[in-house]
């Protein structure tokens, strides 16, 4: 056995003996508990004719209109149970709301039989797999190992199926689909959908000869077709860009280092603040001197010496405090999404602190 | 860390600056991590948390909320996903609870496609807990992710209702009650973005406050990593900007001095920035111990070289 393989076995027996020591003291670890509770709305008579109304696809086989809606609205709704009921009016479905473990057990002090108010073995174990996660991630620090590779692999696995998830139900079927056929995706799968005008209809069917266009790489002959597509969005995207970027980084942030050198701060009174003055002119002069002193480093027609190389000099200082403010910046992003994680596995996971007063501690 | 050059001098006369040098990097892995975890159970279990003393940029983010009469409308986009969380939402929540308490309508929206979501914790966290009375279509609305990144921005200019055609309830934007009288996005006198990248702040400022400056206001609280990009445009263009954890937290104590009660708590759940500035001290603070030490060790061996 390797020293490394060693070290891990240590490390992981140490890991599970405080775990379960964890578990074993006080109100133990991470568990989730849900509330129950029914809901029932009336449909309004619209909704009822409409989906009574609906495509043989909607309402075939023995089940009526009114229960597909149910369940169509049970699945979208999240937690619902599968215990749709329905009548001609009105649906009705169990929603499971999380509470908190305070919540649980005043419940469970004021009658123990309750069943309102249960354990969700789901969200636990949910809740249990987003710590072991987190740990997973966490362990590259030590060195690469099966379970970061196995929590890498699944972050990217899952980003990518979800990515084209929402690319198809947010952009093809809304935007392409339902402005090319918008009656039929309307009734088979989002009975939602605002109908768009005629000309963006059209416009659609541009998009789709482009898109088709595009895919045409794939073929083995005709590579260069997909060359017009690509042409059409850098186009798009240069006029875009160019025009924003003039308008709010070049013209407006030019006006804002056009200020004077000198600042008179006056006070309610009216009468001149000497201390107030000073320094918004030092600030004025310092904001003018570096845009001034950056825009001589990166001037390289002329070489960089005397009036212009001091310049250039103090240019540098300039950005060199602008790098390191941007890495100041940088470290404090990323320790507040440790703290958030750390916060994670002390507070959800291993009931250590509670911040939010969860659970009464 | 680096071995140097000093591969070959015996372990036991090697001189303390090489010693440090040659530091397995775990070892400062395990001293940022007992930074962060130390102060998350101090301040977990006696709740205490750090004074905060506002700066110019996130006063003016609670002023420009503040001053607004109520019943404005209020177009809050959120531009990040749960990833950026740990970061984005302390500020949102508090934003979110700052409209709410001023009676602003609230237009949710999403350019992100986990944004939505983000947004629907969000309401159900401060409006639906805290301020039931707040209707859903008259008081708020929730109008969900729609694809399209700077298209959207761009149809926001000229029509509000073909950007979001209908609400993430699937409720068409003609039918909602508070939306009756927008017609594009400068009729928001405040738009709000919290941002953790692309798209996010940086296009808001390009493609809709340079073309409505004078109509609407813009403040926006983003990540640590985009913050130095925005600040240029503060306060000409972004009047207000909530810098990373930082300025949350200092926007944070704003919000709740602002709403404080006499004799009630702040609820733990609007503290949230707050807890996270100490774990934010201390790692920093090692850090800069850190810096220092490695200066110490350059000019050492600098030193020894040249000796």
């Amino acid at each position: 056995m390797t020293r490394q393989s060693k070290t891990w076995l240590v490390l992981g027996a140490v890991f599970v003996a405080l775990l379960v020591a964890r578990g074993m003291i006080g109100q133990g670890l991470g568990r989730v508990y849900v509330k129950r509770t029914d809901v029932t709305v009336k449909l309004p008579e619209a909704a009822v004719n409409n989906a009574a109304g609906a495509p043989s696809a909607l309402a075939s086989g023995s089940t009526n209109a009114s229960t597909t809606t149910a369940a169509t609205q049970a699945m979208e709704t999240p937690a619902a149970a599968s215990t749709a009921s329905s009548s001609a009016t009105t649906i009705s479905w169990q929603e499971w709301k999380q509470v908190t473990p305070l919540e649980f057990n005043a419940a469970q002090k004021a009658n123990p039989a309750q069943t309102e108010i249960t354990l969700s073995w789901p969200r636990t174990i949910g809740l249990w797999l987003a710590a072991f996660f987190t740990l997973a991630i966490f362990s590259f620090l030590y060195a690469d190992n099966p379970f970061y590779k196995i929590a890498e692999s699944l972050v990217v696995g899952v980003s990518a199926a979800y990515w084209g998830v929402i690319g198809f139900w947010d952009t093809l079927v809304p935007k392409m689909f339902g402005a090319l056929t918008p009656g039929l995706v309307k009734s088979l799968v989002q009975p939602s959908l605002v109908a768009p005008e005629k000309l963006q209809q059209i416009s659609m069917i541009f998009a789709l000869i482009l898109g088709v266009m595009m895919l045409w790489r794939l073929l083995p002959r005709g590579g260069w077709i997909s060359a017009w597509p690509l042409a059409f969005i850098v186009g798009v995207t240069a006029g875009l860009k160019i025009v924003s970027h003039v308008e709010s980084d070049l013209m407006a942030q030019a006006a804002a280092t056009m200020k004077p050198l000198f600042v008179s701060v006056t006070d309610a009174s009216g009468a001149t603040n000497m201390w107030d003055s000073w320094w918004a002119s030092v600030a004025n002069v310092l904001l003018v001197a570096g845009v001034i002193c950056c825009l001589a480093y990166f001037f390289f027609s002329v070489e960089h010496k005397g009036v212009v190389g001091g310049a250039a000099r103090v240019g540098i200082w300039y950005l060199m405090i602008t790098f390191g403010a941007s890495f100041g910046f940088t470290v404090m992003g990323r320790i507040a999404l440790l703290a958030a994680r750390v916060e994670f596995l002390f507070d959800d996971w291993l009931w250590l602190i509670d911040p939010n007063h969860f659970r009464g501690l | 860390m680096s071995s140097g050059n000093f591969n070959n001098t015996n372990a036991s006369v090697r001189p303390w600056f090489e010693r440090l040098d040659r530091i397995d990097r775990r070892w400062i892995f395990l001293l940022m991590f007992l930074a962060v975890a130390g102060p998350i159970l101090w301040i977990g279990v006696t709740g205490k948390t750090l004074p905060e003393a506002p700066t110019l940029a996130a006063r003016a983010v609670f002023e420009e909320i503040d001053h607004l009469p109520a019943r404005t409308l209020v177009l809050i986009s959120f531009d990040y996903d749960p990833a950026s969380a740990g970061e984005l939402q302390p500020m949102a929540t508090s934003l979110v609870r700052q409209c709410a308490a001023k009676n602003l309508r609230m237009v949710f929206i999403a350019l992100w496609p986990l944004g939505n979501q983000v947004a629907q914790q969000t309401i159900q966290d401060v409006i639906r807990d805290d301020y039931p009375a707040l209707k859903e279509g008259d008081d708020f609305v929730n109008m969900g992710y729609q694809a399209g990144n700077e298209a959207v921005m761009k149809l926001l200019l000229t029509d509000f209702a073909k950007a979001f055609p209908k609400d993430s309830r699937g409720e068409a934007t003609s039918n909602i009650p508070m939306l009756k009288d927008v017609k594009m996005v400068s009729d928001f006198p405040l738009l709000i973005s919290i941002s953790a990248g692309y798209p996010g702040s940086k296009e808001w400022v390009q493609y809709v406050i340079s073309a409505y400056n004078e109509k609407m206001n813009f403040v926006t609280g983003c990540t640590g990593v985009s913050a130095p990009q925005l600040y240029p445009y503060f306060p000409q263009q972004i009047a207000g900007l909530l810098g990373a954890i930082k300025g949350a937290a200092e926007y944070e104590s704003m919000v709740n001095a602002s709403l404080a009660v006499d004799g009630v708590a702040t609820p733990p759940k609007y503290l949230q920035a707050q807890r996270r500035m100490g774990p934010q001290l201390v790692a920093h603070l090692l850090m800069v111990g850190l810096i220092i030490v490695g200066n110490m060790i350059f000019f050492a061996r600098k030193r020894r070289g040249a000796a």
